[in-house]
């Protein structure tokens, strides 16, 4: 239980459904871990303390996991140095990976819970034929969360249940309102969770050192100005990047060896292939021949037609039929089946 | 089996007695008048405060005009310790020693300090958790205004060498202050012979309710006041005195200075039998030395298990004991107290306090032993840090 209205409501849902259900909340950073002031109110604390209301309410039990050194290792640390590294990485993926789907898992399998359930939206179902669960996007293309859960195992799947999986943000609140949940009308979470301001680039500056400056060069290698730390931009920008110039200019990749910002017109920040590593697949253990599919490189934007080819070690290739904009690494690719998710990987 | 429900957490906090409820109970209903009243409604209450003065003054072999009632134990260390520094800022000493084990209470007190621009030194402990008193000789300076080392610690229940603390604080002419908060009720203490300038203690450690404690302060320091206000504690801390939980407390402090070792055996007892039947549970630590320890505190730590994970378990059974580093919102860190000790983090992380009183049983601690036996065998058999195979 997050503190968030969907979790809440997914614990009412079960309850409704006759499970036994206990809350747990995990405690993920301490105000040191995220540089803020240990006078400032820590929000994850409120968080924690609007589940507790929720847990009261609803009549369960309820506790908080503390995973603080793990976040810390697995997604903080992870965060800082991938950007550090020029990559853009998705730390909710990474602590669903370590966190959520592992460590909290496995907490509440010692705790002698068979499943549990978050308030996700994405819908599972289990496949006769293959014998094999399968996960599904949800039916609100604009709250689907399918795309930060591609690394989830069968394992996971079969004991992970999400009761709010297919409705609408606007009955979730009612049923919350029904049932005089705290939370009903509290916001969504915005952004990523340890960094509640939204400025990456201060907090990872806060979390190592001063970014050195360097040259901002075109594609061709002709000098255009000077950047302030290649941390302070994302690939595909185009504002804010302080160079003049005929035409638009993005950034088309970060070169952390020599300390470079890549620039180049609207066109070269559009490419038809990547790379993936760490793949994960879900309606079948590995990707033996060329998979016709769709991708999203990015949460939350619509899906392209691609070709997924298997390469040596683990890795695939991806192409794309039309050229894709603004490809991250360190973003996650993640493969579609019209409304089911095949899987995905890292963009390196 | 019937499910027993086992209280094994008296260092966080302890059941009421029937003597401080009775003792709190008139000031609660019909004796509810103001203390600074002059009617006789109010008299009482003020009579109520006089008798807890005495008692806890009598508990500690201080005089009536040392102690000053607080809200508990974290306010008083929070006041000796700013009172000291403010004391020796005046005099240009703004060093000040403390140790690695500290309570929160103390360490982030003095963490403000710092930001004020006070020096600190945090001794270090031995393995077994005892800070040395040759440490603290070498660490006294010039300007050091204030010791501040607790007497027995909350986590691994070690007594710390007070008397030969104060005798050397004493002898450099520098403060000494001891949080006396577990310690209070386990040994016998008295400020003089020990040499003790500050002392704090918390009613709730001691059987009187949440809320209420004290400073004892020597007569001999100008105590800068705490709270300001009215004339309430010789106007160092102001604000209508709590009667109620003041009488409470001021007969717990009566209790807890009576029958100190004969409490101690038995508990200890019950200690020594809870150990025993923890036999045969593999790559089992016991943190801190078994000698000079409070006698109720054993503080485990089981290789490839997390404490938290534990303690939720045995909770599920019934029993109710600690991780060594609680906060409101579960534990946060690895124990500071473990880590000074030098283990590492995970068997910081992976620590069980059981904290037994005269109020347990043989029966209890077998059930302690028995269930916790049966949850590490589980917790191991599901854990991927423990090789199963």
């Amino acid at each position: 239980m997050s503190g968030g209205v969907d979790s809440s409501v997914s614990v009412k849902l079960l309850l409704d459904k006759g499970y036994d259900v206990s809350g747990a909340t995990m405690h993920l950073y301490t105000n040191d871990d995220i540089g803020a002031a240990k006078t400032k109110t820590c929000c994850s604390l409120n968080d924690t303390e609007d589940a507790r209301y929720v847990a009261m309410k609803l009549g369960i039990e309820f506790y908080v996991f503390n995973f603080a050194a793990d976040f810390k290792k697995y997604v903080i640390d992870h965060f800082v140095n991938s950007y550090l590294r020029g990559f853009t990485p998705n730390p909710c993926i990474e602590c669903n990976k370590h966190l959520k789907f592992d460590r909290f898992l496995q907490r509440s399998r010692e705790l002698g819970f068979e499943d549990i359930a978050t308030g996700h939206y994405v819908t599972k179902e289990f496949d006769e034929k293959s014998g094999r669960w399968l996960l599904k996007r949800s039916p609100d293309r604009k709250k689907d969360q399918s795309y930060v859960l591609y690394a989830l195992t069968q394992d996971q799947l079969a004991h992970t249940h999400f009761p709010v999986g297919e409705m609408t943000k606007d009955s979730i609140r009612s049923i919350a309102e029904e049932n005089e949940l705290i939370n009903a009308n509290k916001p969504d979470s915005q952004d990523i969770c340890f960094i509640p301001d939204g400025d990456y680039a201060k907090f990872i500056i806060n979390s190592s050192k001063e970014p050195e400056h360097g040259e901002i060069v075109l594609t061709d290698g002709t000098k255009i100005g000077e950047h302030i730390g290649l941390i302070n931009y994302t690939v595909g920008q185009r504002k804010g990047i302080g160079v003049s110039y005929f035409e638009p200019l993005y950034v088309v990749r970060k070169e952390t060896d020599n300390n470079r910002l890549v620039l180049g017109t609207k066109d070269e920040i559009f490419s038809s292939t990547l790379i993936a590593d760490d793949v994960n697949f879900i309606p079948f253990d590995k990707l033996t021949e060329p998979l016709e599919c769709t991708a999203q490189t990015r949460y939350h934007q619509k899906d392209s037609e691609c070709i997924v080819t298997p390469l040596p070690g683990g890795k695939v290739r991806v192409d794309f039929k039309e050229p894709h904009k603004a490809i991250s690494k360190g973003q996650a690719v993640v493969f579609y089946d019209g409304e089911y998710v095949l899987g995905g990987g890292t963009i390196i | 089996m019937e499910k027993r429900f086992v209280y094994a957490d008296n260092a966080a906090t302890t059941r009421i007695s029937k003597a401080a409820l009775d003792a709190a109970m008139p000031y609660l209903t019909e004796q509810f008048g103001n203390a600074s009243a002059v009617y006789s409604l109010g008299r009482k209450s003020r009579e109520a405060i006089l008798k807890a003065r005495q008692q806890a003054a009598k508990a500690l072999g201080a005089e009536v005009y040392e102690i000053y009632f607080t809200s508990g134990g974290t306010e008083a260390d929070n006041w000796a310790i700013n009172a000291c520094a403010q004391l020796g800022e005046a005099k240009n000493k703004k060093h000040i020693i403390t140790s690695s084990i500290e309570h929160y209470a103390v360490l982030e007190s003095c963490k403000a300090l710092e930001r004020q621009g006070f020096e600190f030194t945090y001794l270090p402990v031995s393995d077994d958790g005892f800070v040395s008193v040759s440490d603290l000789e070498a660490a006294i300076r010039e300007d050091t205004c204030l010791v501040s080392i607790m007497a027995a610690n909350n986590e691994i229940g070690t007594i710390q060498p007070i008397a030969d603390i104060g005798k050397l604080c004493r002898k450099k002419s520098v403060l000494f202050h001891t949080d006396a908060v577990q310690a209070m009720g386990n040994i016998a203490i008295d400020v003089n012979e020990m040499n003790i300038d500050l002392l704090s203690v918390s009613g709730h450690k001691i059987h009187a309710p949440k809320g209420v404690g004290c400073l004892y302060c020597s007569k001999s320091i100008d105590l800068p006041s705490f709270i300001k206000g009215g004339h309430q504690e010789r106007g160092k801390r102001a604000g209508t005195e709590n009667t109620a939980f003041i009488a409470a407390f001021g007969e717990a402090m009566e209790q807890a200075s009576k029958g100190i070792s004969e409490r101690a055996a038995f508990v200890k007892g019950l200690r020594d039998r809870l150990i025993k039947g923890l036999d045969g549970i593999e790559k089992m630590d016991i943190n801190g030395s078994l000698d000079n320890r409070l006698p109720g505190n054993v503080n485990l730590s089981f290789y490839g298990i997390e404490g938290e994970g534990l303690i939720i378990v045995l909770d599920m059974q019934g029993i109710c004991v600690s991780s060594g580093a609680a906060c409101a919102s579960g534990s946060l860190e690895p124990s500071h107290v473990l880590l000074a000790l030098g283990k590492s983090e995970t068997q910081a992380q992976g620590s069980v306090r059981i904290t037994l009183n005269e109020e347990n049983t043989e029966e209890d601690v077998d059930c302690i032993s028995q269930k916790l036996k049966e949850a590490v065998e589980h917790l191991r058999s599901v854990s991927p840090l423990w090789d199963n195979g």
